[in-house]
């Protein structure tokens, strides 16, 4: 059942992958000032709002492992993580791309490029620290912990850098200021293509939560048969 | 009055049930033993006790944190501070009245007294282990958790130890002591629980027989000794 | 409430005692910061104007990189002769005991940093006194900043092998907020510029920095240490 599911919502997000890319590449003309290329967009602003809903999704599951000590939140709360980082890497290399096409160079300090940057960091320590723990209780107790903390530091990270980019201006044109220009069909576009990448991290986050639950239950064998 | 009782405690590290329906009740003045083997969950019972942990079911009902003292496998003093400074710090977490007076009478009690001011670092062994046991009884405690209290203790340790525990046995406290050495436990314990694989093989009195054939116990109760 | 503070300066003083006495990593984080500042005059020109433009930046990355020494040591004090055991089993509120410890870890640090200011000025020529009352509110609130979310790090990372290592990858990228905060503020107050309007948002950020993680790691500090 679980698999034929997972197997309709993967069906789902190709159909729909497709009929996108028929839509923005047959339907939607070029962007006036950036020609072909401004289509990166497409899928650097929507990997960008799923790996904000995976973090935003994570952190609630760590709240639910410490209320309730229960290690599926705690399994779910670590693959929504690494399904936000391979997202979030997905919007570092597109707008690397972008920008240097654009503004001639690989990384420009952009507000949405150095937060996810960051959230990498912090994210990536996050899933280090699990790997150093061997008892899975205490790896989820002290993950979790660990996880609203960075969720709470990513938050401020995201206000403070759009206060320092904009007292600093770049010495290129920052994507906010096109945000105002944007065509309404572009701008639907890049909502339409977010359905197929947030169905696409649910099906990750089911694949890595089956891995979670079978490395547990082998966990605990090997535990039971080092107990004799 | 039953001061302790453990109601259906479970612990599990993460599927693995460590402890699985423990139960037992002591009472006042008397003394349980924890048996069994490395790995059948007597130091997690302990630390459940000893708040260290938490349970994953079941309740662990004992007395104030404040009249409870543990010793696990290691001494618990800080050896830059001195043997008063480590006492007079103990005290003041346990709020005792009078914390400089009370870790003045212990150090004269386990004779430490001539070198109260010298840190930790420089006594020997065996005068860490008696200041590890002034820090244990100095708030006169009415519940004592000891992990393998025996184990890592040497002679004149054992010897002050075990007048201790007689001590607070008169006075009415409680002793949970997980051990190895059977013949050393056996004498002072009132009643025995003998664990296998984080479930109760045996709970009940201690009787002359454990402690003439103590092996009897695990032979006749599952996992050898 | 009265016990509790006393319990809270119980525990701070134990452990600047013990590091007082030892000085373990007192001198090595001293030593350290000095040798990054010498460091950092090969990277950049001491003498040229612009130095004065990040400053702040170096100063604050200094501090980072000494504080992460003595936060490291903050619970891992703890584990010789296991007597965190001892104090999780005694009476001692756990929130007192991290409160303590963190106390413990800001007086620490700002020991470090008022003994490096004085370096720094020496060898970047810089006057570092323009404006005292603000450069001490910034170092104040963003010391306290890395000891409190420092303290608890420590506490998470106590049991783990690879320790010292852990402790930094999670430490700094978190610490980026009250960072860049001390970093704007700090890059003003070594000037006569007075600190107002836009900088204000950044005074407020650290303020929201220190409030936020504070209350967060009081309420989170049982589920690390009672495992």
């Amino acid at each position: 059942m679980r698999d034929k599911l997972l197997a309709g919502a993967g069906a789902l997000a190709a159909v729909l992958f497709v009929r996108n890319l028929y839509v923005m590449f047959m339907q939607i003309g070029d962007e006036v000032d950036q020609g072909a290329i401004y289509r990166i967009i497409y899928f650097h602003v929507p990997a960008f709002f799923t790996a904000g809903m995976c973090y935003i999704a994570s952190m609630l599951a760590s709240a639910y492992t410490l209320w309730k000590k229960d290690l599926r939140a705690d399994a779910f709360a670590m693959s929504a993580t690494e399904v936000g980082l391979a997202f979030a890497a997905v919007n570092l290399l597109t707008g690397m791309i972008w920008g240097r096409i654009i503004w001639g160079i690989w990384w420009a300090w952009d507000p949405r490029l150095t937060w996810a940057l960051i959230s990498w960091l912090v994210y990536f320590g996050y899933l280090g620290l699990r790997k150093a723990i061997d008892d899975p209780s205490e790896r989820a107790n002290i993950s979790a912990v660990v996880n609203i903390f960075a969720f709470t530091s990513v938050a401020i990270t995201w206000k403070a850098i759009v206060w320092w980019r904009t007292q600093h201006p770049a010495p290129v044109l920052s994507i906010r200021g096109a945000d105002g220009k944007i065509d309404p069909a572009m701008e639907a576009m890049i909502y339409t293509n977010w359905i197929p990448l947030l169905l696409m991290a649910t099906i990750f986050i089911a694949i890595r939560l089956r891995q979670e639950r079978a490395l547990r239950e082998l966990d605990a064998m090997r535990r039971w048969a080092h107990s004799t | 009055m039953v001061p302790v009782s453990v109601e259906n405690v479970w612990k599990y590290f993460g599927d693995y049930p460590a402890l699985r329906e423990v139960n037992f009740t002591l009472e006042s003045a008397s003394c349980l033993a924890l048996l069994g083997r490395n790995g059948a969950g007597k130091t997690t019972i302990l630390r459940i006790l000893a708040g260290l942990s938490t349970a994953s079911k079941g309740e662990v009902k004992l007395p104030d944190r404040r009249r409870t003292a543990y010793l696990g496998h290691n001494i618990g003093i800080y050896d830059e501070l001195s043997a008063l400074e480590n006492l007079k710090l103990f005290g003041r977490f346990y709020e005792v009245e009078n914390p400089v007076s009370s870790a003045s009478k212990w150090l004269e009690r386990v004779s430490l007294a001539h070198v109260a001011d010298a840190p930790a670092r420089e006594f020997s062994r065996g005068m860490r282990q008696r200041l590890a046991l002034a820090r244990v009884f100095l708030h006169e405690p009415e519940m004592l958790l000891l992990d393998e209290p025996f184990t890592s203790l040497d002679d004149r340790a054992i010897a002050l130890l075990q007048d201790l525990m007689r001590e607070a046995k008169q006075r009415g406290a409680s002793i949970i002591l997980s051990t190895h050495q059977l013949r050393e436990a056996l004498e002072l314990a009132t009643k025995v629980v003998l664990l296998n694989r984080g479930q109760i093989a045996y709970c009940g009195p201690r009787t002359q027989a454990m402690v003439d054939d103590p092996a009897a116990l695990y032979r006749d109760h599952g996992g050898e000794a | 409430m009265i016990r509790f503070l006393k319990l809270t300066m119980a525990v701070a003083g134990k452990d600047i005692r013990s590091e007082w006495r030892t000085k373990e990593s007192l001198n090595a984080s001293i030593a350290f910061s000095i040798v990054v500042l010498l460091l950092f005059s090969f990277a950049f020109d001491p003498a040229s104007e612009s130095t004065k433009e990040f400053a702040g930046g170096l100063l604050w990355l200094v501090f980072m990189f000494a504080g992460a020494l003595i936060v490291n040591r903050s619970f891992a004090r703890e584990l010789p002769n296991d007597c965190l055991d001892v104090l999780i089993a005694s009476p001692l509120p756990m929130a007192a005991l991290f409160l303590g410890k963190a106390i413990a870890c800001f007086t620490l640090l700002m020991v470090i940093e008022l003994i490096s200011l004085p370096v720094f000025g020496i060898f970047y020529d810089i006057t570092w006194w323009n404006q005292p009352g603000w450069l001490m509110l910034i170092l104040t609130m963003t010391t306290w900043a890395m000891s409190v979310v420092g303290t608890l790090f420590s506490a998470l990372t106590v049991n783990l092998r690879l320790r010292e290592l852990m402790l930094p990858m999670l430490l700094y990228p978190m610490l980026i907020p009250a960072l860049m905060a001390a970093i704007q503020l700090t890059t003003v107050v070594l000037t006569t510029d007075p600190v107002g309007g836009d900088n204000y948002t950044w005074v407020k950020l650290l303020v929201g920095f220190d409030i936020i993680f504070t209350s967060l790691s009081l309420a989170l500090v049982d589920f690390v240490l009672v495992r």
